[in-house]
């Protein structure tokens, strides 16, 4: 199945509605870099991915890594609209035995490639999957989506430096430039400069695009699945929070949850309506 | 004389061993002529991934190989192994992928390169994670066997070698190792020395030294740290009711401290633990520097009396 723009555009709407709904319910989490992410990765899997959803441990699916794993609401947003766990599991978000902890993780939740948690482990992690990929001879893809903030760690570096030298085609990172980390906006955090041009200077294939326009998406998707001679990182300019106005560029909405009028509104922003 | 040999040569080995096994797969962080794993890397170049001087990204290029199925050995200085000691920690003991990582030159025995390369705390930090086998040979015969095994374990390792040669204690006895299961090599009913790694041969010294002075000793060599075979510990504290451990390693939380858990909480007889006394070390030769750290065979002797007058 290959979805519209606009049936896209509806996918992410009805993720970002339960990204929404998941934090709220737990009073805890990370809604701004997941609803900075949602576009992209309700497209991938939606378009991209070659996985079962009713096989997620086949061998040669492609791989998705959430390597900023806090933003594991919108992984799990996307896991359940493709069936690989159900509505109902959503519910279990950040609760005791429950398949969405806090973090994504491979041993809890079927259809997650990678138990993150741990900034910069990722793209490390998607080195490895994608020399056992060429190793197998196979031509499944692995994607990982790092965070900008994310990138300040060194041994994402040590990462872009030996995917370039085993010459890792099938490598593809998707970087969610959302400008805010943790504490505030990156710029007062560690200032990055030249993002492109790092990885450039890495030698990696670098496209850029506004990571909420759909039909840039897909380019941009396009991009990562075509580029199979270099590595390649589709950095995506995104906003944090996108979909509900006090999230936006706040970096209050990092990692908390809204209260009872702030969920409401943010129901009816997304469109949501609420018995 | 026996033969003398460094595990590291037991190491590189068991890669070529292992090597019909085609998801058998080596990671190097520039050190594979150290570690002994440039033998594969010439014969299976192609099943060699070099991470550069990069552990933390070779310890996670590690996990995501097992995550698809294959069966990764990495290696570097048990000092840098402690640099990726999270990589470890988290994307490696808490997923429980069998990534299997091998941190030679361990211990102040790895001499003259001084303090900064001579890791006195790794077997402690990773006998903490979950999930993780920990063991440290002490000759170049267990060193392979064990090696050997580990591909047939669905679960992580870490196994410390050594750079220096030791004497060679298992030459046609492979038959005897087991990953989890301590050896007795000599037995004596006064006192029991568990060892590890290049102290076992000081521990079979002292027991010489100890049978001298009409004190018989059983000497273990407790190659696995962890898990610990408590049922043999649990036997010779019995047997024997007094125990020294000794390790090149820090007196805190490797062997000593492993035996102290199991002792304290089971069968609290007198312990002695032989260990580096939580202090660096310094450029030296390593009979030197087991000499400077006080844990060459005399002083296991010493110990051992001490723990006998405790009873």
């Amino acid at each position: 199945m290959s979805l519209s723009i606009i049936e896209l555009e509806e996918l992410a709407r009805k993720c970002r509605v339960e990204i929404v709904k998941m934090v709220y319910r737990a009073q805890a989490g990370h809604p701004g870099g997941s609803l900075s992410e949602i576009d992209l990765i309700s497209a991938l899997y939606a378009n991209y991915m070659r996985v079962k959803p009713d096989d997620p441990d086949w061998g040669d699916r492609d791989r998705f890594i959430l390597s900023k794993g806090h933003a594991s609401p919108g992984m799990y947003a996307i896991l359940a609209e493709m069936g690989f766990i159900t509505k109902e599991d959503l519910h279990s978000y950040r609760v005791l035995g429950g398949v969405c902890q806090g973090h994504v993780d491979m041993k809890w939740c079927p259809g997650v490639d990678f138990s993150a948690g741990s900034l910069g482990m990722g793209l490390s992690f998607g080195m490895g999957c994608s020399i056992a990929a060429r190793l197998d001879g196979s031509n499944r893809n692995v994607f990982v989506m790092v965070g900008d903030g994310e990138i300040q760690e060194g041994s994402i570096w040590e990462a872009a430096m030996a995917a370039k030298h085993h010459e890792l085609g099938n490598l593809k990172v998707i970087l969610d430039r959302n400008r805010i980390q943790n504490d505030d906006f990156c710029e007062s955090q560690m200032r990055m400069f030249d993002i492109p041009g790092k990885w450039k200077s890495f030698g990696w294939e670098v496209m850029e695009i506004d990571g909420h326009n759909t039909e840039e998406v897909v380019k941009g998707l396009d991009f990562l699945v075509n580029t199979n001679d270099n590595p390649a990182i589709l950095i995506a300019h995104t906003v944090k929070g996108k979909g509900v106005s006090y999230m936006e560029d706040n970096p209050a909405f990092h990692g908390a949850a809204p209260n009872d009028e702030q969920f409401r509104v943010a129901m009816e922003e997304l469109g949501e309506v609420i018995a | 004389m026996s033969r003398m040999a460094a595990t590291r040569d037991g190491y590189g080995q068991a890669l070529l061993d292992l090597a019909s096994n085609e998801k058998v797969v080596v990671l190097e962080a520039d050190l594979g002529k150290s570690t002994k794993s440039l033998h594969f890397r010439k014969a299976h170049p192609e099943r060699t991934v070099s991470c550069g001087i990069g552990e933390q990204n070779m310890l996670l290029t590690a996990a995501g190989l097992a995550s698809s199925g294959y069966i990764p050995f990495a290696s570097t200085f048990a000092i840098f192994t402690e640099r990726a000691f999270e990589q470890m920690r988290n994307g490696v003991a808490r997923p429980n992928l069998a990534v299997h990582l091998c941190g030679s030159h361990g211990g102040t025995h790895t001499g003259t390169d001084g303090s900064s390369a001579q890791s006195i705390e790794d077997l402690a930090i990773f006998r903490t994670l979950p999930n993780v086998i920990v063991m440290h040979p002490c000759d170049d015969v267990s060193t392979r066997v064990l090696t050997t095994k580990l591909a047939s374990v669905n679960q992580p390792s870490y196994t410390r070698t050594a750079r220096n040669k030791t004497p060679v204690l298992y030459d046609g006895r492979e038959d005897e190792i087991e990953i989890g299961k301590g050896i007795v090599l000599r037995e004596g009913g006064d006192v029991a020395i568990i060892a590890c790694g290049v102290m076992v041969s000081e521990a079979l010294k002292s027991a010489d030294e100890l049978a001298g002075m009409g004190i018989e000793a059983t000497i273990v060599d407790m190659h696995t740290i962890k898990p610990l075979d408590t049922e043999l510990v649990n036997s010779l504290a019995k047997k024997c009711g007094a125990i020294v451990t000794a390790e090149d390693h820090s007196v805190i939380g490797g062997l000593g401290g492993a035996v102290a858990e199991y002792l304290s909480s089971n069968i609290p007889i007198p312990l002695e633990r032989v260990g580096v006394n939580d202090r660096f070390g310094e450029s030296g030769q390593a009979d030197e520097m087991l000499e400077l750290m006080e844990i060459s065979a005399p002083y296991i002797t010493k110990s051992a009396t001490r723990a006998i007058n405790r009873k």
